[in-house]
């Protein structure tokens, strides 16, 4: 069944396979042209479960949906992750949620640790009363020489929780392994537990670094579901905010490149932008980080004409200040030398561990969703894709340097002639027994919300997929084989959510 | 003689902690902040000097024995050194080896707490410093050699002392090659860019510092005491050879090493803002430069010595 971004079904009329013709359809579709975009679980009655699966034609900018349906006494299946491994979390994610057996899953643990939704047994007896993350046995490497180092969940820095174990040979990394989940909050039952009003609160907390992508997502669920198109003025400052979001943390994270290769000027430089482009979100929306600007309907706050011209000339400035230091940063021998060849990611992997994002546009996968999905303001401007081959940290700090330059010039070329007319529209009821999905590139990549609606027309599943989700595995596999001390570095290439995985 | 080690010790203690301000300020400049007051070392040592110390169970009198002994050994070196016209206390032929073996003694300590810890991360840390000590105390030792052959003398008083026959007009070429390694050395050996980044907040990459991690309040402020003292002892090396000016006033020799050893610290600042940390398992290919240099300086001498 075909849908498009920000549109919406009757569940029922989505096609209900049986388990062996979903899991065919979906490894066959996904070895051919299609992309496993999300894969989710939602509870019906008498404790059955039915499973759909998004699979994304990147190419014809179309997403089709499957689903299969579990009766509360056969709840397991033939694992997909065997012959698709960008499945792998999800189906762990669904063996915790819904515990339904994945049968065959080459590395079944918990991801955020939490009795499941269903209310039966889980699959592992005791996760209940022991939600502990690092409690769960650990893939380990033998051999005499072999030495396990593991850090965190409390770091040094001030940064996320998370633990990773790393097993060494020497300076070598044989593998890593990470492991998160310290801050699972339950954001998805809680999605479906509250109203509107409390709901788009609840989806700017999701990341908090990603406060714009994430409403905007959550917003675009709802108004497919009421059937209200939010005014072009409306979409037109909502990209302005999420390009600025963008700007903000892609300018922040080639600071942060730079220190973390020891390379000081830059760092200092960078980091003083970043709060250039937050000061310009503080002035749109009232806060740095853009909460409280995107609403169901539109957006609340207005630009007037003076601000937007004010915007355009500071846009125009740090823009020439940009130029200036990125090429600072990527001309100095030793910064290039500390960037190149480390953590290098293959296209042929990039594409079957499913990443999404800037790291997957740095391993040369031709996927933007503000090109191939697009909604909004972008229907009308094209930005293009920014590429690079390499897949390494190099590749991965070149891919946000030119989006940084093409968000400028979309800001620029957007900012002096903006729609006009109001910037919001009232919302009605939701569509009961549908089911409406939006996909919004944040700064990390493909965010993805999928609401559910019952026939009281309230959530009944409300689905948040962070792009984090589909990278982490990325960021171990870059590290295999690499020097535990390019860690750090390759680490920040990536910068993923650790409470956007953990949701 | 109390008195001249006494003071010698009183001189290195007050002046030392200056110059990492000075190194911290030149970088903060250099990346358009201010940056900290260029007293903050000795607030820093304050600090410490005034908190507990705080040991896991699991680690023995090594641990606990180690600031100590890497404290003494810098201050044990420092009597073997000049200090531009304050003469050192304890000078003898051969003295040179000494310093080396005391530095080394440090080193085993610090390896052998780090070890003692048990923690996987400074475990790591000790044996990147056992490996690169491998490659620089080399460079150092071929330095000193050469520098022995240099000056005809086999201590560092009459290498660096009033009446040195160092001098830049007869034997530039071997100078200048063993000043580059000794320099290169100094960066290694003090943990300072382009070989460990003194203030990195990254377990997995740091050398120095990750050792550091289970010391804490006086045991720590020993530790970083020891550090600043390193850096000032090796600068006290490099400056009376690169400015071999000695004039009969005291007091002018003295605002000449002084200017000496502010400028170093800042050329060290200079070099930490203009170029990134290098690859980990590149730094022994900047060791063996180091090495090289010395090496070179040192057939230079052999061969006018020939002549």
């Amino acid at each position: 069944m075909e849908i498009f971004n920000g549109g919406n079904v009757a569940s029922a009329d989505i096609p209900d396979l049986s388990a062996a013709d979903f899991r065919r359809e979906v490894v066959s579709r996904c070895k051919a042209d299609a992309r496993l975009v999300n894969l989710f679980g939602c509870s019906l009655e008498q404790g059955a479960v039915r499973l759909f699966a998004i699979l994304g034609q990147d190419d014809e900018a179309s997403l089709s949906i499957v689903s299969t349906c579990f009766s509360a006494d056969s709840p397991s299946y033939e694992a997909i992750t065997r012959d698709l491994p960008a499945a792998h979390l999800f189906e762990r994610e669904i063996a915790e949620q819904w515990a339904i057996m994945p049968k065959g899953h080459p590395w079944l643990k918990p991801v955020r640790y939490h009795a499941n939704y269903r209310g039966v047994a889980d699959l592992w007896p005791d996760i209940a009363e022991r939600p502990i993350p690092g409690s769960y046995p650990f893939y380990a490497v033998e051999g005499e020489e072999v030495h396990e180092i593991s850090v965190g969940p409390v770091h040094a820095g001030i940064i996320e929780p998370g633990h990773f174990r790393f097993n060494c040979h020497g300076e070598e990394i044989l593998h890593l392994e990470i492991q998160l989940g310290y801050q699972h909050r339950g954001i998805e039952p809680l999605l479906c537990a509250g109203d509107l009003q409390r709901g788009v609160l609840l989806s700017e907390s999701i990341a908090g670094d990603t406060a714009i992508g994430h409403s905007l997502a959550f917003c675009e669920v709802i108004e497919s579901l009421a059937g209200v198109v939010a005014p072009p003025r409306a979409q037109a400052l909502r990209a302005v905010a999420l390009e600025l979001e963008r700007l903000a943390n892609h300018v922040g994270d080639l600071g942060a490149l730079g220190m973390d290769a020891g390379f000081l000027p830059t760092s200092a430089f960078f980091g003083r932008m970043r709060g250039d482009y937050l000061n310009l979100l503080l002035a749109l929306t009232g806060n740095r980080f853009g909460k409280g600007l995107c609403r169901p309907g539109g957006v609340l706050f207005d630009l007037d004409s003076g601000m937007a011209d004010d915007f355009c000339g500071k846009l125009r400035q740090y823009k020439n200040e940009f130029e200036e230091v990125s090429a600072l940063l990527f001309s100095r021998p030793s910064v290039l030398a500390r960037f190149e060849g480390v953590g290098v990611i293959s296209s042929g992997d990039a594409r079957e561990l499913g990443l999404v994002g800037p790291a997957a546009r740095a391993s040369q996968l031709e996927h933007d969703v503000r090109v191939e999905y697009a909604s909004g303001m972008w229907q009308y401007h094209h930005i293009p894709i920014s590429l690079s081959a390499t897949g390494d940290v190099y590749a991965r700090a070149l891919v946000r340097r030119q989006e940084v330059m093409r968000s400028l010039e979309f800001l620029l070329k957007i900012l002096p002639g903006l729609p006009r007319g109001s910037v919001q529209v009232p919302i009605g009821p939701v569509r009961p027994n549908a089911l409406a999905v939006s996909m919004v590139e944040g700064w990390r990549g493909e965010i993805m919300h999928v609401g559910i609606t019952n026939s009281q027309g309230r959530f009944a599943r409300y689905k948040v997929k962070d792009p984090s989700f589909h990278n982490w595995f990325g960021l171990a596999q870059a590290m295999r084989g690499g020097e535990i001390s390019d860690f750090p570095l390759c680490n920040k290439s990536f910068n993923l959510s650790y409470c956007g995985h953990d949701l | 003689m109390i008195l001249m080690i006494l003071f010698h010790w009183f001189f290195v203690g007050l002046t030392a902690p200056f110059l990492i301000g000075v190194i911290a300020r030149v970088k903060a400049l250099v990346s358009g902040k201010v940056g900290p007051s260029l007293f903050q070392p000795y607030f820093d040592l304050i600090k410490l000097f005034s908190k507990q110390c705080v040991y896991s169970h699991g680690v023995t009198w090594v641990f606990r024995i180690s600031p100590a002994v890497t404290l003494a050994a810098m201050l044990i070196v420092c009597l073997l050194v000049p200090f531009g016209s304050l003469k050192a206390p304890v000078q003898f032929s051969g003295d040179i080896l000494l310093i080396v073996a005391v530095l080394s003694l440090s080193r085993f300590f610090m390896i052998a707490a780090a070890l003692d810890t048990g923690f996987s991360l400074e475990g790591l840390g000790a044996s990147r410093e056992a490996f690169f000590a491998c490659l620089s105390e080399v460079a150092l030792f071929m330095c000193l050699i050469a520098l022995t052959l240099l000056a005809r003398r086999m201590s560092l008083s009459g290498m660096l002392g009033a009446d040195s026959p160092l001098s830049w007009n007869l034997l530039g070429p071997a100078l200048l090659m063993v000043v580059a390694s000794l320099f290169i050395v100094m960066l290694a050996e003090n943990c300072r860019i382009p070989v460990d980044d003194p203030d990195t907040h990254l377990e997995l990459t740091m050398i120095h510092e990750v050792m550091l991690l289970e010391h804490s309040g006086v045991d720590l402020a020993y530790m970083y005491y020891a550090a600043i003292i390193k850096f000032f002892i090796f600068g006290a090396i490099l400056v009376p050879i690169i400015l071999p000016v000695q004039t009969i006033f005291p007091f002018i020799n003295t605002l000449i090493f002084a200017g000496g050893m502010i400028g170093l610290a800042a050329l060290v600042g200079l070099v930490e803002s203009s170029m990134a940390r290098i690859r980990l398992n590149r730094v022994r290919n900047l060791l063996l430069i180091a090495f090289a240099l010395a090496f070179f300086g040192l057939i230079v001498t052999l061969w006018r010595g020939a002549l």
